[in-house]
């Protein structure tokens, strides 16, 4: 089973999933974002010319601003000429296939696709089926793998924390519905990180998630016991039609992450959440605009990561 | 037509065979098998020299795809695919577009399966109209129109009411009810085995108690019953303990497994390989290692393809959007071979599997070479090693999960009521 996003120097032809991709990719890819990070003179990007000429298509069949966004801002940041696709679902109701819009979109001469859909595998897919020149990269398939927000965690957690090897790390809320989380374990276990917890409700893991090689907790209070980083999760209304849970105000009183509850973690634990935050549901405002706090860093960091993947899958495909 | 097969291994499980013998056929059936009947001069002569002779395959879970759903494949190309397979008997699930809930449609099928003349077939009929689960079926008229049990596919039949009195009614008419076991409120969504597969890929599962909770449903209206339950595509290790226990208690189960599940498992999927999307799902090792075990100790009682031919479309999806199914009948063969290489399963016994107990399932009079039995023959070289490659195979869906793997089991010669339907280039 080889791995479909290495080319055949072991260099990053596509960035679909952070489990299996190698340390040293990913601290290049943290390193090549420092690089735009101008951390002095306070979170300020620079323009670079290193995708100038190239062609980036935001693609994304599952509605989102917020990564998209980014996205573009970063592929303008390196001078990329950047079009964006929001195929939504229409597009399958009016018959075409995804290959056949894939196919489509090859013809405009793409160098670089950003795929968002909401089934598991679809990035793979896409990758499997592209011209061999193009790069995809993984903006969230389904439930399985959401990279590059896993990247930009690492990176932020790595600002913070320095070291990865002697924290403790939890990410709380619903596992089993996350590409964000899928991705975060894979990433963290890749970093060398000793200890890493999953909190949540029963309904919300999935099977046999301890064979990810994370601690399994039901309990903020014991699952937050002396954690450096707390990754937080957004909670999806339609879980409370699913039976996953009786109701927002009752997730809230036992999983939701409040001052009280943060006191278990250590002092200088830092709390993050990918966005869109749901206030009152999973994090309490007064947490999620405090001190400890790094969420508005990690938006920030996120553009930096990800102009770095692409600059390394552009770089990494000349190796 | 007088045919003469000479020199070849004849390997017949009900008669308890497996030697050299030269088979003679007279007018379509076995004439003799041993020492030519007096007078015999052969039209027609096979030399089996190095080759195995056995009762021609029957497959008891074929989909045909027709009527309803000829852009996947049609009865044409299904039926070559058969005949290369080494497959004269086999029975086709209910699950066309309509459902085979009509006697004028089983009588079709048939009919034009017959014009043919490739591999006889035996339509399932549907136990429920359009597999609703609702409103039972005419069974007298089906059974009339040629249907050898009844069936609800791959639809759910919820509501156990009507279960039960589908089960009463065909066992007052001596019918057999064919039922895969899967809970639909479980299995909802669900497109992968609920473990560690489906956790690390994102794919929503469907857990082993959706196959345990419908089979103690199954069992115990079976029981009630004294219906002939025929569980179909077991896939778990629970499910499999579940069917022993009842066959100890005496219940009338029977059981069959598809071949994809004897050698994969849910770490086929790898990076979300849409071939190894199958209904049920693969399932762990563990359950993979059970299943072999329960067919070995007699508890599953045949082996299937579970042909599903899909278009190419279909499958170039991401793997919860791809259609279900394996494209099979090309290969049940060589798999039940290589089961019994692996597991160490006399040939005799193995054959078993495809030839006459399937057979017993369906109440028909083949899968032996008995004097006097429709002269159905497979004739295959038991050595020859050859490349599964998919764009190759006769059947016009070319989606299987054994793309590029080595078979060993070749089919040489297909013979259909004494004559020969299907001969190797």
């Amino acid at each position: 089973m080889n791995n479909p996003q290495l080319n055949r120097d072991g260099g990053l032809q596509h960035l679909l999933t952070t489990e299996g991709l190698p340390a040293r990719i990913v601290r290049e890819i943290l390193d090549t974002a420092a690089t735009f990070l101008d951390e002095n003179s306070s979170k300020d990007i620079k323009k670079v010319p290193l995708l100038q000429g190239k062609s980036v298509f935001n693609v994304f069949f599952e509605n989102s601003t917020r990564t998209r966004t980014t996205f573009e801002i970063a592929a303008k940041k390196l001078s990329a000429d950047v079009v964006n696709l929001n195929i939504g679902s229409s597009s399958t109701s009016k018959g075409e296939t995804l290959l056949d819009t894939v196919d489509n979109l090859c013809a405009m001469h793409a160098d670089m696709f950003v795929v968002r859909h909401a089934s598991s595998g679809a990035a793979h897919f896409i990758a499997q089926h592209v011209a061999p020149e193009i790069h995809v990269i993984n903006a969230g398939d389904g439930r399985h793998a959401h990279p590059t927000q896993a990247l930009l965690d690492m990176y932020t957690i790595r600002h913070y924390k320095k070291d990865f090897h002697n924290l403790r790390v939890a990410i709380v809320g619903d596992i089993l519905h996350s590409r964000v989380a899928r991705s975060q374990i894979h990433a963290l276990t890749t970093l060398g990180v000793p200890e890493v917890r999953v909190i949540a409700p029963k309904t919300l893991l999935p099977t046999m998630v301890e064979n990810l090689g994370v601690r399994v907790f039901h309990d903020m209070a014991e699952g937050l016991k002396d954690v450096d980083v707390i990754l937080m999760l957004r909670l999806q209304n339609e879980r409370m039609q699913g039976a996953a849970l009786p109701s927002a105000q009752e997730y809230f009183k036992n999983y939701g992450l409040t001052e009280e509850k943060l006191a278990y973690a250590k002092a200088d634990a830092i709390v993050m959440h990918p966005g869109p935050m749901n206030r009152g549901v999973e994090i309490d405002s007064r947490v999620a605009d405090g001190a400890q706090s790094v969420i508005l860093s990690q938006v920030t960091f996120g553009i930096a990561v990800r102009m770095a993947v692409m600059a390394t899958l552009v770089g990494g495909s000349k190796r | 037509m007088n045919i003469h097969i000479k020199n070849g291994r004849v390997i017949d499980p009900k008669n308890q065979l497996d030697g050299l013998r030269d088979v003679y056929i007279v007018n379509r059936r076995i004439a003799a098998v041993g020492l030519a009947p007096q007078g015999f001069v052969a039209d027609q002569v096979i030399d089996a020299t190095g080759l195995c002779v056995m009762p021609g395959l029957i497959d008891i879970a074929a989909r045909l795809r027709e009527p309803g759903f000829e852009y996947k494949a049609t009865l044409e190309s299904e039926m070559n695919a058969a005949a290369a397979g080494g497959v004269t008997s086999l029975a086709c699930p209910p699950d066309t577009d309509p459902a085979l809930d009509e006697p004028g449609l089983v009588e079709m099928l048939k009919h034009r399966a017959r014009n043919l003349n490739l591999a006889r077939v035996f339509p399932i009929g549907a136990l429920t109209y359009g597999l609703q689960g609702i409103e039972l079926t005419e069974m007298i008229e089906l059974t009339e129109a040629g249907c050898k049990a009844f069936s609800q596919a791959d639809a759910p039949l919820t509501d156990t009411r009507v279960l039960l009195r589908a089960m009463q009614y065909a066992a007052t008419m001596g019918y057999s009810v064919w039922l895969r076991p899967q809970d639909s409120f479980l299995a909802k969504n669900g497109v992968a085995h609920d473990g560690i597969v489906a956790t690390r890929c994102g794919l929503a599962g469907i857990p082993v108690s959706a196959e345990t909770i419908a089979l103690a449903t199954m069992l115990t209206l079976a029981k009630d019953t004294s219906v002939a339950l025929h569980i179909c595509r077991i896939s778990s290790a629970a499910g499999v303990e579940l069917i022993r226990a009842a066959k100890s208690q005496g219940i009338k189960v029977s059981c069959d497994v598809a071949m994809n599940h004897l050698h994969l498992s849910e770490m086929d999927i790898g990076f979300f390989d849409a071939n190894c999307h199958l209904i049920p799902p693969l399932r762990s090792l563990r359950d993979r290692d059970a299943l072999r075990a329960g067919l070995r100790d007699g508890t599953i009682d045949a082996i299937c393809s579970d042909h599903t031919p899909v278009d190419e479309d279909a499958k170039l999806s991401p793997f919860s959007d791809a259609e279900a199914g394996a494209t099979g009948l090309e290969l049940l063969l060589p798999l039940t071979l290589k089961w019994a290489a692996q597991a160490g399963v006399p040939l005799l016994e193995a054959l078993a599997r495809i030839t006459l107990q399937p057979a017993q399932l369906l109440g028909i009079a083949m899968g032996h070479l008995s004097i006097g039995a429709h002269a159905d023959v497979c004739i295959f070289d038991v050595d020859a090693s050859w490349r599964v490659q998919a764009s190759a195979l006769k059947s016009q869906g070319k989606n299987t999960p054994f793309n590029g793997y080595e078979m060993q089991g070749q089919v040489r010669y297909t013979l259909l009521a004494g004559e020969v339907v299907y001969q190797a280039q």
